[in-house]
């Protein structure tokens, strides 16, 4: 009645799917893909994370408001990462000089 | 075991400002993501921090990690995966009211937060005896000291905040464990050891991504 019950087998596979990844995000590193090296990384470490999110936080069973939270705090942090990286990117695109060089 | 001997009151397990328990259940998983949203936003800001320097001092960064030991940081990672197991274990057994299974997966999952924290103090100290600690004692060789001690400032910020809600988590799983080892859950009320689930799970999820930045950027060249 409170919460969604999920089967033990769910949480093993999901379990499973984490140590896989955790091995692919070591073994691709090793590589040199040059940008996709970061890219590569940072797309296991998400879907990782959706995995504990949305299984074993049972975010995927939880309500609206729950799912509005978590829009709202991952929103907001890609607004701050957006932001301070694409200002970062582009900075030398002008040929001003920066303070610090 | 499926009721709450120590509620007295005629509504059992639920609170009299709640119409039912579903109603107490939402409201109390809610107040724990709220918190959550925080806990983003806490850890994107020293996130944020570390993109931008590795964006500008990409080569320092590099190199500093790889002095990191990867062998030590994949076996950290496969424990706290493995911690997140047992706690999503422990909630599924308080959804079904299994007193004493509840106790025995927090206690593992405190057991494999021990060890997680165990090989973070052998990784500290060996930095300390190397000289990886920023400050006076630092020790790089080559042009791109300052970058590399950026790098280990970042790290001990990052991995020492995530390790301090390791300590807290576990001072919580113990707390519950004793709750729940007298009888205090049922299928009715869990919310504490759900939450407390989800607290540990999001704790996972900060290392899921300090693991690759900090240990991994290197490891190519």
């Amino acid at each position: 009645m409170t919460g969604h019950v999920m089967p033990v087998r769910a949480y093993l596979a999901v379990f499973g799917a984490l140590l896989v990844l955790t091995f692919v995000t070591v073994w691709v590193a090793r590589y040199d893909l040059d940008v996709f090296n970061i890219i590569v990384a940072l797309s296991v470490a998400i879907a990782k994370g959706l995995l504990v999110l949305l299984y074993f936080m049972h975010l995927r069973y939880s309500g609206r408001l729950v799912w509005i939270c978590m829009v709202a705090a991952f929103s907001w942090l890609g607004l701050l990462l957006g932001a301070l990286l694409h200002e970062m990117a582009t900075r030398d695109w002008t040929g001003m000089p920066t303070p610090w060089e | 075991m499926n009721h709450n001997p120590h509620t007295t009151t005629p509504r059992g397990p639920l609170a009299h400002h709640f119409d039912d328990l579903d109603q107490q259940h939402e409201a109390a998983a809610l107040g724990m993501w709220v918190f959550l949203v925080t806990e983003v936003l806490f850890f994107g800001g020293l996130f944020a921090g570390y993109g931008l320097y590795r964006f500008r001092y990409a080569e320092g960064f590099m190199e500093a990690s790889r002095h990191l030991s990867v062998p030590l940081g994949a076996f950290n990672t496969v424990v706290l995966i493995g911690s997140s197991l047992t706690m999503a274990m422990g909630v599924h057994s308080a959804q079904l009211g299994r007193r004493k299974a509840i106790t025995l997966y927090l206690c593992l999952t405190i057991l494999l937060g021990m060890v997680f924290l165990g090989v973070k103090v052998v990784e500290y100290s060996d930095k300390f005896q190397e000289g990886h600690v920023p400050g006076q004692a630092f020790v790089h060789e080559g042009p791109l000291a300052r970058q590399a001690e950026l790098f280990f400032s970042f790290y001990f910020a990052m991995t020492g905040l995530h390790a301090l809600h390791m300590v807290v988590g576990i001072g919580l799983l113990a707390f519950y464990a004793r709750v729940a080892w007298r009888g205090r859950f049922s299928p009715e009320y869990y919310a504490p050891i759900e939450n407390l689930g989800l607290y540990w799970h999001f704790v996972d999820i900060v290392w899921i991504f300090l693991f690759p930045l900090l240990y991994l950027i290197g490891l190519h060249e």
